[in-house]
């Protein structure tokens, strides 16, 4: 450990600020772009999904019609 | 190979081979970047000139480098779609290029975090620089490219014409350093001569290159399973899939 406390680690010499912007916009990026797109894909199922359900719905009401 | 090759070129065994490959990736990113991180800002030694606010190069340079990794692989992609017509690759392209996007924007914004203390400015137009950013640009233009037109066939060729083009500005990042006076440090890392980093520094970055890689693998996968599913989804293939939860 280079650090002698928890504070020290935080401070990083004085560069605190840069290192610290630099690690959370990196954070931030990465996880909303994985985030985004598990989403993304969470979504296109739902979609097809609903869709499926429309045309089972159609043809069920087609069949009635004509019953 | 090519029979071997030949029914990836199926979009449902495509994505059946995502699937597989993602556990790997996922695995490599989550442990890399744990130990990368910790290690890289809790147990590496301070540099003796920038003191700390050296560790910004353990997000720093991997970004940098998967920028222009992303970039070469894309392109590759883009190739393999205008020349032998596989939808596949042209999927890939499309892709490959948001998370290619993002490692140029971090390698852009924690470059100007390392520039602001080190230099005195948060950005300059010299050489690495611009051409990093241009870099950006391009991925943008590929992918406004690909959704601007509304047949998606025209759109992916523009797409991957763009993305071939664009590889014209890779040496020009890499060479920018030698090639001009410039602000920008030369490699840190060099595959000939000796590195010009210790062993201490070397190792978490190494292992911040890797999982960096784990982090592209893992969101091209994702992005790529997504782009299968758009363009297949009225086959039954989907349907199946989607049924079976």
């Amino acid at each position: 450990m280079q650090f002698e406390s928890f504070s020290e680690f935080l401070a990083m010499g004085g560069y605190g600020f840069y290192v610290w912007l630099s690690f959370g916009s990196c954070a931030l990026i990465l996880a909303g772009i994985l985030v985004g797109s598990i989403l993304d894909g969470k979504k296109l199922k739902q979609a097809v999904k609903a869709q499926m359900a429309r045309e089972a719905r159609i043809k069920k009401a087609k069949e009635e019609s004509q019953a | 190979m090519w029979k071997w090759l030949h029914p990836y070129a199926k979009a449902e065994r495509a994505y059946q081979l995502c699937n597989t490959l993602l556990p790997y990736f996922a695995v490599i990113a989550i442990v890399g970047l744990i130990v990368g991180w910790v290690w890289g800002l809790a147990y590496a030694p301070a540099d003796y000139q920038q003191k700390d606010s050296y560790r910004i190069i353990f997000i720093h340079v991997p970004s940098a480098i998967w920028s222009m990794g992303a970039y070469s692989s894309m392109a590759i992609a883009a190739i393999v779609a205008l020349v032998w017509q596989i939808r596949n690759a042209e999927l890939a392209v499309i892709a490959i290029a948001p998370i290619g996007a993002a490692m140029t924007a971090i390698a852009l914004i924690t470059g100007a975090a390392w520039g602001k203390p080190m230099w005195g400015a948060w950005w300059v137009w010299d050489a690495r620089l611009t051409s990093e950013l241009i870099l950006l640009f391009l991925y943008f233009g590929v992918l406004s490219l690909y959704h601007a037109f509304e047949d998606k066939k025209s759109g992916g060729r523009a797409a991957c014409i763009l993305a071939i083009v664009g590889v014209v500005n890779l040496p020009i990042i890499h060479f920018s350093v030698e090639w001009w006076n410039t602000l920008h440090q030369g490699s840190t890392i060099t595959k000939f001569d000796t590195s010009a980093i210790d062993p201490s520094m070397l190792w978490p970055l190494l292992i911040n290159i890797v999982a960096f890689a784990g982090v592209l693998g893992v969101v091209t996968l994702i992005r790529l399973k997504n782009e299968i599913l758009r363009s297949e989804q009225h086959r039954p293939w989907v349907r199946e899939l989607v049924n079976r939860g």
